[in-house]
């Protein structure tokens, strides 16, 4: 074990869990003022389920022994026990097996916590928390171990993923649409004005998101090096140029520069060079960035040609840019930024990263999207995903959790 | 007496104030409020989606005065918050049957 590559991850790990906080103030602010504590109480609630879930099985499903085909790993870690020098496939002697298994569960807790952001304003809590759970074993668990786990069958593939732009992004985005397909749109979308109620409080979540974003892409390298410094600096890049894109775009079509355009922008940025951050040049990541803020302005504008509802565009930013992400990284991969990765097209590799990288991207959304359903039918028919008309029109804060996050103060007595 | 009762635009708050002060008028009650006239809302874009804003902010301003005073004040805000173009808002007064200082009790002229 390496003290300082330790030391790092740990870091890294408390930068990542504190991303889930600021998803919630990013969400809050863009729901109506009746639905804020509903979307934030999700994303919080992702915190407490997901990692009594990782602690007790889940790390070991993702990060334990193959079980074999590199499906699944075993339940030989299970409780964080049983640990050893190092995980099966990991090489020895960097950040300890302990750091990178709480690492990684903040990784869970905010791809769960990012598919609330398509079913404000509408699913029950207990149905968001029973999703959250089958979704974690169906569709979390096995597609880190494919792609994060050196003995996953995608990873033996030669698909380079450095920090999720398959199991974070796209993963929550086409869970997301699969959620919002079963759960229907919101009462009165998209003919009633359903605008933002604190533009202010988003902005401030995404200032959290982008500190802590350094240590979900960075923190990846697993190790104080130079491909952590590069992760570091493609992430700085890549959102900067998002933030550019997206208020260029709206410039351009006749629309105004907006606050919630430059966040998103940023945001999209930084979910694009997520899985290319620690194999792409500075300058590649500025490229990937731009891009991606345009591509993801154009893409959470579907939803209103194609009628789904998903609230606060998941799909369109995170699953979008995830894949776009994903092909850039066919494309601008680096073995000189990173000597574990390969050359994409650009850089003399040919096509076989490419491949891999389309390859992981149609299996990942054919994952998410497929289980996903099936699970939230299945919840549908049995505890219902949706809360009643009534309670979706008095607000979720009230209906399901008793609260107003705003209140002008009479609120009468305490009832015993 | 009368109530005489104004909706204004929000930043002619401080000049109607002044004209009012100008002429003695040393009372009055402001409140935040929305509303549409033949004015009309405004647009807002979050994400590309474009949301109507039918209602403006206004000011509703309410003033009590004595019978004879109430012309000389109409015209006082009406001047002073006027901008010519629209949206500029209303006046109008209206008859009060009785009007009592709390502090007092004093009644009608005497409680203004």
């Amino acid at each position: 074990m390496n003290a300082v590559d330790t030391l790092w991850v740990v870091l890294s790990a408390a930068l990542v869990l504190f991303m889930t906080p600021g998803l919630a103030l990013f969400y809050g602010g863009m729901v109506r003022s009746k639905n804020v504590l509903a979307v934030m109480m999700n994303n919080f609630a992702a915190m407490g389920v997901v990692t009594i879930l990782w602690v007790v099985i889940g790390a070991s499903l993702a990060f334990g022994p193959d079980l074999g085909g590199g499906l699944l790993g075993n339940a030989s870690l299970a409780g964080l026990g049983h640990l050893g020098a190092h995980l099966p496939g990991f090489a020895q002697g960097g950040a300890s097996p302990m750091s990178v298994l709480t690492f990684q569960l903040m990784f869970a807790i905010i791809t769960a916590a990012l598919i609330s952001g398509g079913t404000t304003d509408r699913i029950k809590f207990p149905a968001f928390l029973l999703l959250i759970v089958l979704w974690l074993f169906c569709v979390y668990l096995p597609l880190a171990h494919w792609v994060f786990s050196p003995e996953g069958w995608l990873a033996h593939h030669g698909v380079l993923d450095f920090a999720g732009g398959t199991v974070v992004e796209i993963n929550s985005g086409f869970s997301t649409l699969a959620v919002v397909l079963v759960l229907g749109r919101r009462r009165g979308w998209p003919g009633e004005a359903m605008a933002p109620h604190s533009v202010p409080l988003s902005l401030l979540g995404v200032g959290i998101l982008w500190f802590g974003w350094f240590g979900f892409n960075a923190g990846s390298s697993l190790s104080m090096n130079s491909v952590a410094v590069s992760a570091f600096i493609a992430t700085q890049a890549a959102a900067a140029a998002g933030l550019v894109g997206w208020l260029i775009f709206e410039r351009a079509t006749e629309s105004f520069p907006t606050t919630l355009g430059a966040a998103s922008g940023a945001v999209a940025g930084m979910v694009a060079i997520t899985p290319c951050a620690g194999f792409v040049s500075p300058m590649a990541a500025l490229l990937i960035g731009g891009l991606a803020g345009i591509v993801c302005a154009l893409a959470v504008r579907l939803k209103f040609k194609l009628k789904y509802d998903d609230s606060l565009d998941v799909l369109g930013v995170h699953g979008v840019g995830g894949v776009l992400g994903m092909l850039m990284l066919g494309l601008f991969a680096s073995h000189a930024i990173n000597r574990a990765g390969s050359d994409g097209l650009l850089n003399g590799g040919g096509l076989h990263l490419m491949g891999a990288e389309l390859l992981a991207v149609a299996v990942t959304i054919g994952l998410a999207f497929g289980a996903t359903f099936v699970i939230a039918k299945a919840i549908d028919l049995t505890i219902g995903l949706r809360v009643s008309p009534e309670d979706e029109f008095n607000g979720l804060d009230l209906s399901q959790h008793a609260e107003s996050a705003y209140s002008l103060g009479g609120m009468g007595r305490i009832s015993s | 007496m009368k109530l005489i009762v104004a909706v204004i635009k929000p930043f002619k708050v401080d000049d109607v104030k002044a004209a009012l002060k100008a002429r003695g008028i040393d009372g009055m009650t402001l409140t935040e409020a929305q509303g549409f006239g033949r004015q009309r809302g405004h647009t807002e874009v979050y994400r590309g989606a474009e949301y109507e804003v039918d209602f403006v902010p206004k000011i509703r301003l309410e003033v009590l005065a004595e019978d004879d005073r109430a012309d000389e004040i109409v015209t006082a805000i009406v001047e002073s918050a006027q901008t010519g173009t629209i949206g500029d808002g209303k006046v109008w007064v209206q008859h009060v049957e009785s009007v009592i200082r709390v502090r007092t009790g004093e009644r009608g002229v005497d409680a203004l």
